[in-house]
C-alpha cells in the first residue's frame, strides 16, 4: 500500500511549495484527538525524521511517520472546491466512522 | 467533510481548532480581505470573483442594508442614502469635515461639545454614525471570509493609514466589534504593504511606501529593526488620485471634439458618467499599449471619436505625477534621510500601474520600486501575513532559534488514554487549552494527571504532576466544561491550569517537565513509540471501548434504580444480565467483543428507555389543563 495524491491535489501542493520558497514535501499524518478518535493533520516538510516514511506521487514527496501509517495507508489525497472554500479531502480507505464535520474519525 | 489546509511543520490545528485569521484592507474606496492557506497569501473573492468591495453602504427604502456594487450603482439614483468614502468620517468631529458644503450627506452632531469625535449621519434608517456604516462593510467582509474558509475567524487584522490618531483607531476597532470581529491588531497600511513583500525579513532598512490610491495620495517612510517597523514619517495629498487622470483625459477628450468644430450642447449626466469611464478604460488600456483610442456617441448624436498615445497621455498628466513628488519629497525630509539611505520603494493603489509613475518613482529614489504584487491587494495581503502569525499558525520567526519541547505533554482521560496538548517540537514559549468534561453524573472533582511522552497509554509514558479541581457543580456527565491549559514558558516551565467555565474554579501546578529525563530517556521513549504504534492502537480501540462500555453500564445502572419498576421483573432481571455479560467481556482484551455487548445491551434497553420517556412525559403533563401547556 501506499499515500497517492490526485492530480490536482499535486499541482496544488506543488505551488505551494515554491510560493513558500523552502521545504521538501509534505508529511500527512494522524493526531490522537478530536471528537471522534482520530485527526488529520497536513504539514510542510523541512526536515526529514530517521523514522519516516516517504513515498513519491506526481513528483511530490509524501512523508508520513510510521505511527501515523497505519491509520491512513491507502489513502488518496485530492483537492477539492465546495462553494467559496477550497482545500485538502482524506480519501481514507481505513476510516469506519467519521464525526459530523469529516475533521476526525475512527478505524 | 472538513477541507484541509497545509500548516507549517509541528503547527496543525486540532480540529474544530483551527485558527483562521484574515487581514482586512477596510479602503476609503474599496475595501478587501485576504486570508494565508496553506503557507500562501490569498486574497478572497466573492460569488461573482470580485476581490474588490467597493466600501460603499445604501440604506435601501425596504429597509434592506446593501453593500458593495449594488450600492455603488445606486450611488447617484439615492445619494442622500448611499454612503461612499465613509472611512474620511470615522473619528472625525463634524468641525473636522472640511468641503461638508460639497458632500451630500446630512450631518448631525450628537453633541454639543465643539470637540466630539461623534458625527452621525441621517438617512432614511434613522441616524448613522461612520463606525456603523463601516461595520457593514466588515460584515460583507467577515461573511465572505467564513464562507471561504468553512469556518469561524479567531481574528482579524485591520489596516489604518498611518497617520489615523487615537480616535480614528478607536472608531476603527469599534466598527470591528461591531461587524463581530475580534481585531487582533490594527496595521499601519504602508507596514502592510511592506510585510506582504517580506521586507520584514531584512534584517534593518528604511523603505518608502508609495500609495496612490483612487482618491488619495500617502507616502510613508518606514524605518525597520530587529522585525520591528517604525513609521519616520507620513505625507500626502487627500485630494489626489488616480481619478484626477481620468479626469484629465475626460477634460483632453472635451477639448478634441470642440476642436474638430462639433457644437457641444450641455453635458447631461449620463454623457459625463460615459466619458469618464471610457477615460478610466484608456488609461488602464495604456499602461501596456502605446494608443488607446475612445469612441463613443452622445446623448445630443455627437459621435466622439480620438487616439490617445501614451505620449500624449503623459503630457496631459505630468504636473498630477509631479504633484506627488512634492508631498514625496517633504517626508522625506521629515525623515531626516537622503536618497541614498532608502533600501527599497513598494507601490501600492492601482492608479502605481501607470508606468510613467512608475519612472517618476524610479527616478526620485534611482532604484526600481518593488511592483510584482497587484497594488490593489498587497495591504491586504500583508495584513493576512502578519494576522496569520498573531492568530498562533507560523512560528513567529525561522530565524529565531527557538527552545522546543522534547516530547508531547498531555494529561490522562478515562481508561488510561493519554490525551495530548503540547505535541512534542513545539517551540516555546507556547500554551495550549483543550476543553474536558465529566464522566458521571454528579461529579464534582476532577483528577488532572500531567504525563509526558509519545504512547497512548498512560501507563507507558512518565508521570509529571498530579492535582485535583475541585468544586464543580454537580451535573449530568458530559455538561460540565473544564478547561485545561499548558503553558509552557521560554525557560522550559510547564504549568497546567485547569478552568470549570461556569463557576470559575480554578486549580493550578507547576512542573518542570524536563527534569530528571537524560538525553537517552528522551530518545528511547521516541523509539518505543514508533516500534509500538501497531500495538498502541490496539491498545487504544480496547480502552476507547472499555471506557464506552463503563459508561453504558453506570447509566443503565443508575436508570434501573430510580425508574426499575417501570417495566417487570423478568424484563430488569433481562437488562442485568446483559449489563453482567458486558462487564465480563469489558475485562478481557477483545475490543470488537465489548463493542458488540454494548450493541446488545443497547438492544435491550430499548423498550425500558421507551417506557420512561413515556413516564416522564405524563408525569410533566399530569394534573395540567390543556391550555395551560406552552406546545
Amino acid at each position: 500500500m501506499a499515500i497517492t495524491l490526485t492530480p490536482t491535489a499535486a499541482s496544488r501542493v506543488e505551488k505551494f511549495l515554491a510560493n513558500r520558497g523552502k521545504g521538501i514535501g509534505l508529511r500527512l499524518g494522524v493526531k490522537t484527538t478530536g471528537c471522534s478518535g482520530m485527526a488529520y493533520t497536513l504539514e510542510f516538510v523541512d526536515e526529514m525524521q530517521p523514522e519516516d516514511i516517504a513515498f513519491e506521487n506526481h513528483g511530490i514527496k509524501i512523508i508520513v511517520d510510521p505511527k501515523s501509517l497505519v491509520y491512513i495507508d491507502g489513502t488518496e489525497l485530492d483537492f477539492t472546491k465546495e462553494g467559496l472554500n477550497e482545500g485538502f479531502k482524506f480519501n481514507n480507505p481505513n476510516v469506519k466512522d467519521e464525526c459530523g464535520c469529516g475533521e476526525s474519525f475512527t478505524v | 467533510m472538513a477541507l484541509l489546509q497545509i500548516s507549517e511543520p509541528g503547527m496543525s490545528a486540532a480540529p474544530h481548532q483551527h485558527k483562521l485569521a484574515v487581514g482586512i484592507d477596510l479602503g476609503t474606496t474599496n475595501s478587501l480581505v485576504a486570508t494565508v492557506r496553506s503557507a500562501m497569501s490569498t486574497v478572497l473573492q466573492d460569488n461573482h470573483g470580485h476581490a474588490l468591495l467597493p466600501s460603499v453602504v445604501r440604506y435601501a427604502p425596504d429597509g434592506s442594508i446593501v453593500v458593495g456594487h449594488e450600492a455603488q450603482a445606486q450611488q447617484s439614483a439615492d445619494p442622500i442614502n448611499t454612503i461612499v468614502s465613509v472611512k474620511r468620517f470615522m473619528g472625525r468631529g463634524i468641525n473636522d469635515i472640511a468641503d461638508r458644503a460639497h458632500i451630500p450627506y446630512k450631518f448631525v452632531s450628537n453633541s454639543e461639545a465643539q470637540t466630539a469625535k461623534t458625527l452621525q449621519i441621517e438617512t432614511r434608517a434613522g441616524l448613522k454614525s461612520p463606525v456603523e456604516i463601516s461595520a457593514e462593510v466588515l460584515k460583507v467582509l467577515k461573511t465572505r471570509a467564513e464562507k471561504s474558509l468553512g469556518g469561524e475567524l479567531v481574528g482579524a487584522v485591520i489596516t489604518v493609514p498611518a497617520y489615523f490618531d487615537d480616535a480614528q483607531r478607536q472608531a476603527t476597532k469599534d466598527a470591528a466589534r461591531l461587524a463581530g470581529l475580534n481585531v487582533l491588531r490594527l496595521l499601519n497600511e504602508p507596514t502592510a504593504a511592506a510585510v506582504a513583500y517580506g521586507l520584514d525579513n531584512a534584517s534593518e532598512g528604511n523603505f518608502v511606501i508609495y500609495d496612490l490610491g483612487g482618491g488619495t495620495f500617502d507616502v510613508s517612510i518606514l524605518h525597520l529593526s530587529k522585525g520591528v517597523f517604525e513609521v519616520l514619517s507620513t505625507n500626502g495629498d487627500s485630494a489626489l488620485g488616480g481619478d484626477d487622470f481620468d479626469h484629465r483625459i475626460y477634460c483632453w477628450v472635451l477639448d478634441k471634439v470642440r476642436e474638430s468644430n462639433k457644437q457641444l450642447t450641455p453635458l447631461t449626466e449620463g454623457d459625463t458618467r460615459l466619458l469618464l469611464t471610457k477615460a478610466r478604460q484608456a488609461k488602464e488600456w495604456l499602461t501596456d499599449n502605446f494608443e488607446a483610442q475612445i469612441v463613443c456617441r452622445l446623448s445630443n448624436g455627437i459621435l466622439v471619436d480620438v487616439t490617445l498615445t501614451a505620449d500624449q497621455f503623459v503630457e496631459i498628466t505630468q504636473h498630477l505625477v509631479t504633484k506627488t513628488l512634492a508631498p514625496t519629497r517633504k517626508a522625506m525630509r521629515d525623515a531626516n534621510l537622503d536618497v541614498e539611505d532608502i533600501q527599497g520603494v513598494v507601490m501600492v493603489g492601482g492608479a502605481t500601474r501607470m508606468p510613467h509613475i512608475r519612472h517618476a518613482v524610479e527616478d526620485y529614489f534611482r532604484q526600481e520600486p518593488l511592483t510584482n504584487l497587484d497594488p490593489d491587494k498587497v495591504v491586504a495581503l500583508g495584513a493576512a501575513i502578519q494576522a496569520n502569525v498573531l492568530a498562533g499558525n507560523k512560528s513567529d520567526d525561522d530565524l529565531l532559534l527557538l527552545d522546543v519541547t522534547p516530547l508531547s505533554l498531555g494529561l490522562e482521560t478515562m481508561g488510561g488514554l493519554v490525551e495530548k496538548v503540547i505535541h512534542r517540537n513545539s517551540t516555546l514559549p507556547i500554551a495550549r487549552a483543550q476543553e474536558f468534561t465529566t464522566y458521571k453524573d454528579g461529579q464534582t472533582a476532577m483528577s488532572i494527571h500531567v504525563v509526558q511522552g509519545e504512547r497512548e497509554l498512560v501507563s507507558d509514558c512518565r508521570s509529571l504532576a498530579q492535582f485535583v479541581l475541585r468544586g464543580i457543580p454537580p451535573m449530568a456527565a458530559g455538561a460540565a466544561r473544564i478547561r485545561v491549559t499548558f503553558t509552557v514558558d521560554a525557560d522550559g516551565l510547564l504549568s497546567v491550569s485547569a478552568r470549570e467555565q461556569s463557576t470559575g474554579v480554578e486549580a493550578h501546578i507547576e512542573v518542570k517537565p524536563s527534569y530528571g529525563l537524560t538525553e537517552d530517556e528522551i530518545t528511547n521513549m521516541l523509539k518505543a513509540s514508533f516500534s509500538s504504534a501497531e500495538a498502541d492502537k490496539k491498545a487504544r480501540m480496547l480502552a476507547e471501548a472499555r471506557v464506552n462500555a463503563g459508561a453504558i453500564i453506570s447509566s443503565v445502572t443508575a436508570a434501573l434504580a430510580a425508574d426499575g419498576d417501570l417495566i417487570s421483573e423478568a424484563e430488569q432481571n433481562a437488562i442485568k444480565a446483559e449489563v453482567d455479560r458486558l462487564q465480563t467481556i469489558a475485562a478481557a482484551d477483545d475490543a470488537t467483543a465489548i463493542n458488540q455487548a454494548v450493541d446488545a445491551l443497547n438492544h435491550a434497553t430499548e423498550a425500558f428507555a421507551a417506557a420512561r420517556m413515556n413516564a416522564s412525559v405524563s408525569h410533566a403533563l399530569s394534573g395540567k389543563a390543556i391550555n395551560s401547556l406552552e406546545m
